[in-house]
C-alpha cells in the first residue's frame, strides 16, 4: 500500500519535472541542481538516524555530532590546507561522537533522549567557544563529472556532474538498502532493534551490535557535517547545522526507517525548497525571504502530522537492552 | 519410545540445589534424561521447575550439584553456552522478531550465507525440510506477526532444531493453544521423540502429561516428590502429588437457579481491527444465576464478542443492553459502573498495570469512586484495607499488598483480577479464559469462585477455549464459530464428539 503510494508520488514529481524541463531547461536544471544539494546532509543525517534506531538506539544528537564534524572539518582543512584531510578529521570527529552517544545510551543505559541532548549541547558549546574568525579553505572542492552519463539532457547535469560528497550520499543510501536486508549484519542489526532478547538468545551480542552501529553511522553524520562546512559553505558559521539533525529524523520517519525510502523523502524535500526558492527569486511569489527560510521547518511539521501514526518503528527503539 | 537405560543419557542432572535470597528454589533435584524420552516436569507455579530449567538452559547457575550433557560435566556461561551444547528451549514468551519472516527468525544468529550476503534460498530449503521431517507445517515466508500462536509455537520449535537441539524444553507450551493445535503438538513431541530427540515438557495440565510422558517428575516446593509414568497413576493421584492434598477437578455447584434477563443482545456484529466482520448478528441472553458458557476455536469472534459486551470495541446492534440499561456506545468504564465486571483474556496486557502495587491494581476501575477518593485526592488507607481484604480473600500468595503485580506468578496475578472484578459484586460478569496459564491449585479456587458469584444472583458470560473448562462450569453452553452462535444446548446434555464437530463449523 505506502509502497504504492511512493510509486504514484514520484511518478507525478517525475511528470511534473519533465513539463517544466521542456518548457524552460536551464531554470530546471538549476533548480534540480540545488535541490539535490540541498538533500545532500539531509540523506547522509537520515542515514544515521535509520542505523541507529534500526538498532535499537534513539540518535537525537546528529545534529550535534554534524555540527562538531564540520567545525572539525572545515579547522582541519583549513589549518593543514588539505581537504581531503579535513573530510577524514570530519568523519573521524563524527565516530567519535557516535562512539560517545554509544557509551552514554548503550554500555551506560543511559536514557537515550539525554544522552542525545547531552550530544547536542557538547557540540554547540565547545563549537562556539573555540569557534575563530578569519581562516580560510585551501581549494575549492572539486566536482567529478562522468563522462557520457552527464551529457544526457536533463539528468546529466542534475546527477553525474556533482561534488564528491553527492555521490557519496546517494552511494551511502543505496548500499545501507543492500545492507540493511540481504547481509548477515543487516538481519542482525535489525533484530538488535526489533527484539533484542530474540537476538541475543540467537547468539547475537546486542550490546556489541549496537554500540559499532552507532559508531560507524557517527561516522556518516560526520560526513554530513564535513559537506556543510566544507563544500556546501566553504567557511563555518556558529549553529551552521540549522536542524538539519533534527529535520532528518522526520525524514527518517516520512522514508518508514528504509533507506531507499528516507533517500525519496529527503530528495522531495529538497525539491520543495529548491522550486520555493526559485519561486522566489523569479519574483512569482512574493513573500518576506523569511518565509521561505521558515520551509523547511514547516514542511518537516506538516509531513511527521501526515505519516506519524501510519509508519512504525523498529519495536525495541528507545529501550536499554537488559537480560533476562 | 522409551529408553532402553543402555544409552548415555542426553542430560543428566545431579543434586542440585539453587537458593534465592529467602528462598530455596531447587533442593536436591536430579533428573535424567536418554535420547528419544519425554519427561513431564509437572508442578504449581512456584514449585521451581522454571527455575530448574533455566539452570539447564544456562540462565542460573546452580549453587549446588553437576549438570552433566552427553555424559560430560558441564558449567553452562549462558543460554548461547547451553544451545551450542544441543539444547534448545521453546519459551512461553515468544522469542521471535514480529516483523521477520519464518524463515529469517529460525536463521537468525546462525545464518546461511556467500560472503556477507544471506542466502535466502539455502535458508528456506533447509528450513522446508526440517519442517517436513518433523511434521512442523509453517510457511516460510510468512511474517511471524501474521502468523496465529500456534504455527509462531512452530517457529520457536523449528528454531531449536535448527540449532540442532538434541534436548527440547518446552515451557508450558500449550498454555497458549487451541485444544485442536494442543492434540497436534502432542503428535510432533511423539515425532520428535522417533527422531532421538529428548524433551522436557513442562506443564500443569495433567490430561497432556499423561497422554504423551514417558515419565513424570512431580515438583513440589522445590523438590522432586515423585517420579511416575502414565502407566502408574491417573489425574486424580499426579493432582494429589503436585498440591499435596486431594483436589478436586471436577468443579462442584448446584443446580443453577436463573432468574431474570441481566445480558440481553440482539443482532450485535462487531468488526476485526482490519475491517472484516468477527462477529456476525449475534442474539445472545444470560440470566442472572446461571453461567452461559461460550466454547469455540480461538479466533472465531470471542474476543471481539467480549470487547464489544465491555464497550472496548465499536459495535452495531439492535440491542444492547445489561439489566435494562443501554450499554450500546457506552465507555467501558460506564459499563463497569453499570454492574458489568470484565476478567480479560490478556491479564497482562488487558487486565493489569504490571508496575503498579497489587492495591492499586486491585482498585483500577474504582479509584474514582467516593470509597476511594474524595475530591480527586486518593483515599490510600481505604485502599490499603481493602486490599488487605481480599488479599486475604483471594488467596493472593505476595509479601505485602504494595508488591508489583509484574513480580506475581501467572495464578496470583489472575487472582488479583478476578478479586477485583468480583469484590465489586457485579451483576454481569464476563470472564474469558479466567484460568489460562494458571496451576491446578488457582484453577479450582477460580472456578469456584465464579460459580460463588453465580449464587449470588450475578449472571456470567464464560469464554473459554478450554473445552473442560466451559463443560465444567457452564449451565448452558452456546459453540460460536466464524463469528456466529452456531448451537446451543444445556451443558448437562452435551455431547462432546458434537461439541468438537459443531466447533469446526461441522454438523449444524
Amino acid at each position: 500500500m505506502r509502497a504504492r503510494y511512493a510509486i504514484t508520488l514520484t511518478i507525478g514529481i517525475l511528470s511534473c519535472i519533465v513539463v517544466a524541463f521542456v518548457m524552460d531547461e536551464t531554470r530546471t536544471v538549476s533548480v534540480l541542481s540545488f535541490s539535490l544539494r540541498y538533500a545532500v546532509p539531509l540523506i547522509l543525517a537520515a542515514m544515521v538516524g535509520i542505523i541507529c534506531e534500526r538498532s535499537g538506539i534513539i540518535n537525537i544528537g546528529i545534529e550535534g555530532q554534524m555540527l562538531m564534524s564540520a567545525f572539525a572539518g572545515f579547522f582541519g582543512a583549513a589549518i593543514t590546507g588539505n581537504l581531503i584531510l579535513g573530510t577524514m578529521l570530519g568523519v573521524g570527529t563524527g565516530m567519535i561522537m557516535g562512539a560517545l552517544l554509544a557509551t552514554g545510551a548503550v554500555a551506560w543505559k543511559m536514557d537515550q533522549i539525554i544522552a542525545g541532548t547531552i550530544i547536542n549541547i557538547l557540540a554547540t558549546g565547545l563549537t562556539s567557544f573555540f569557534y575563530a574568525q578569519g581562516y580560510v579553505l585551501p581549494a575549492i572542492t572539486p566536482t567529478l563529472r562522468i563522462p557520457g552519463l552527464a551529457d544526457i539532457p536533463l539528468i546529466g547535469p542534475v546527477l553525474f556532474d556533482n561534488g564528491l560528497f553527492t555521490y557519496a550520499a546517494i552511494l551511502t543510501a543505496l548500499v545501507l538498502w543492500v545492507l540493511l536486508f540481504k547481509t548477515i549484519w543487516g538481519l542482525r542489526t535489525r533484530a538488535v532493534g526489533e527484539m533484542p532478547g530474540s537476538a541475543d538468545t540467537s547468539g547475537v551480542n546486542v550490546q556489541r551490535m549496537r554500540f559499532i552501529n552507532v559508531t560507524l553511522a557517527g561516522g556518516l553524520a560526520g560526513l554530513a557535517g564535513a559537506y556543510l562546512s566544507i563544500e556546501a559553505a566553504s567557511n563555518f558559521d556558529r549553529g551552521m547545522t540549522a536542524g538539519r539533525g533534527f529535520t532528518a529524523l522526520a525524514i527518517m520517519i516520512f522514508g518508514a526507517w528504509n533507506p531507499i525510502g528516507a533517500l525519496g523523502a529527503a530528495l522531495f524535500f529538497g525539491l520543495a525548497n529548491g522550486v520555493a526558492s526559485q519561486l522566489q527569486a523569479d519574483e512569482v511569489i512574493d513573500i518576506p525571504q523569511q518565509f521561505i527560510s521558515m520551509l523547511p521547518y514547516v514542511l518537516t511539521i506538516v509531513l511527521l502530522a501526515i505519516v506519524s501514526g501510519r509508519v512504525k518503528p523498529p519495536a525495541a527503539v528507545g529501550k536499554p537492552y537488559e537480560k533476562e | 519410545m522409551p529408553s532402553d537405560g543402555s544409552q548415555t543419557p542426553i542430560l543428566e542432572a545431579r543434586g542440585i540445589t539453587k537458593r534465592f535470597p529467602g528462598v530455596i528454589a531447587n533442593q536436591d533435584v536430579s533428573l535424567s534424561i536418554s535420547p528419544g524420552q519425554i519427561v513431564g516436569l509437572l508442578g504449581e507455579n512456584g514449585a521451581g521447575k522454571s527455575t530448574l530449567v533455566k539452570m539447564i538452559y544456562g540462565l542460573y547457575e546452580p549453587d549446588e550439584g553437576e549438570i552433566y550433557i552427553k555424559g560430560s560435566p558441564v558449567k553452562l556461561s549462558g543460554p548461547r553456552d547451553a544451545i551450542s551444547r544441543g539444547i534448545g528451549m521453546v519459551h512461553q514468551h515468544f522469542q521471535l522478531v514480529p516483523v521477520f519472516t519464518v524463515a529469517e527468525n529460525i536463521i537468525l544468529g546462525d545464518e546461511p550465507h556467500r560472503s556477507v550476503f544471506i542466502n535466502m534460498k539455502k535458508a528456506t530449503q533447509e528450513v522446508a525440510r526440517l519442517s517436513e521431517q518433523f511434521g512442523l507445517e509453517v510457511d516460510v515466508n510468512a511474517r511471524v506477526e501474521d502468523l496465529p500462536v500456534g504455527a509462531k509455537q512452530r517457529v520457536e520449535i523449528l528454531k531449536a532444531l535448527y540449532r540442532h537441539a538434541d534436548l527440547l524444553i518446552m515451557d508450558e507450551p500449550t498454555a497458549v493453544l487451541t485444544p485442536q493445535e494442543t492434540d497436534e503438538l502432542l503428535q510432533v513431541m511423539r515425532g520428535f521423540a522417533d527422531n532421538g530427540v529428548a524433551v522436557i515438557f513442562i506443564t500443569h495440565k495433567l490430561r497432556e502429561v499423561l497422554a504423551v510422558a514417558d515419565t513424570i517428575e512431580v515438583l513440589r516446593g522445590g523438590r522432586v516428590v515423585g517420579t511416575t509414568t502414565p502407566s502408574q497413576t491417573d489425574q486424580a493421584g499426579l493432582a494429589k502429588m503436585m498440591v499435596g492434598r486431594s483436589v478436586l477437578l471436577a468443579v462442584d455447584k448446584k443446580e443453577a437457579q436463573p432468574g431474570e434477563v441481566v445480558l440481553d443482545v440482539e443482532g450485535l456484529s462487531v468488526a476485526t481491527d482490519l475491517g472484516l466482520p468477527a462477529v456476525r448478528d449475534v442474539n445472545l441472553q444470560v440470566r442472572a444465576g446461571e453461567i452461559l458458557g461460550i466454547a469455540g476455536v480461538e479466533g472465531n469472534g470471542q474476543r471481539e464478542l467480549v470487547e464489544a459486551l465491555t464497550g472496548l470495541r465499536h459495535c452495531t446492534a439492535d440491542r444492547m443492553t445489561v439489566a435494562g440499561k443501554n450499554t450500546l456506545g457506552q465507555s467501558p468504564h460506564a459499563i463497569h459502573g453499570m454492574g458489568v465486571g470484565h476478567v480479560p483474556e490478556d491479564r497482562e496486557k488487558d487486565g493489569l498495570v504490571g508496575p503498579y502495587s497489587i492495591a492499586d491494581n486491585l482498585v483500577l476501575n474504582r479509584f474514582d469512586e467516593p470509597d476511594f477518593s474524595r475530591r480527586g485526592v486518593r483515599n490510600r488507607s481505604a485502599v490499603g484495607a481493602l486490599a488487605t481484604e481480599l488479599v486475604q480473600e483471594y488467596d493472593v500468595r505476595t509479601p505485602s499488598i504494595d508488591t508489583t503485580v509484574e513480580s506475581l506468578s501467572g495464578g496470583n496475578k489472575q487472582k488479583v483480577v478476578i478479586a477485583r472484578e468480583l469484590a465489586a459484586q457485579p451483576e454481569l460478569l464476563i470472564a474469558s479464559q479466567p484460568t489460562r496459564g494458571v496451576d491446578v491449585g488457582s484453577i479450582e479456587f477460580i472456578h469456584s469462585r465464579i460459580v460463588a458469584a453465580r449464587d449470588r444472583g450475578a449472571a456470567v458470560l464464560l469464554v473459554s477455549a478450554e473445552l473442560d473448562e466451559v463443560l465444567g462450569l457452564a449451565d448452558r453452553l452456546v459453540v460460536m464459530y466464524d463469528g456466529r452462535l452456531v448451537a446451543e444446548m444445556p451443558a448437562a446434555e452435551v455431547d462432546r464428539a458434537r461439541i468438537g464437530r459443531l466447533m469446526a463449523g461441522g454438523d449444524h
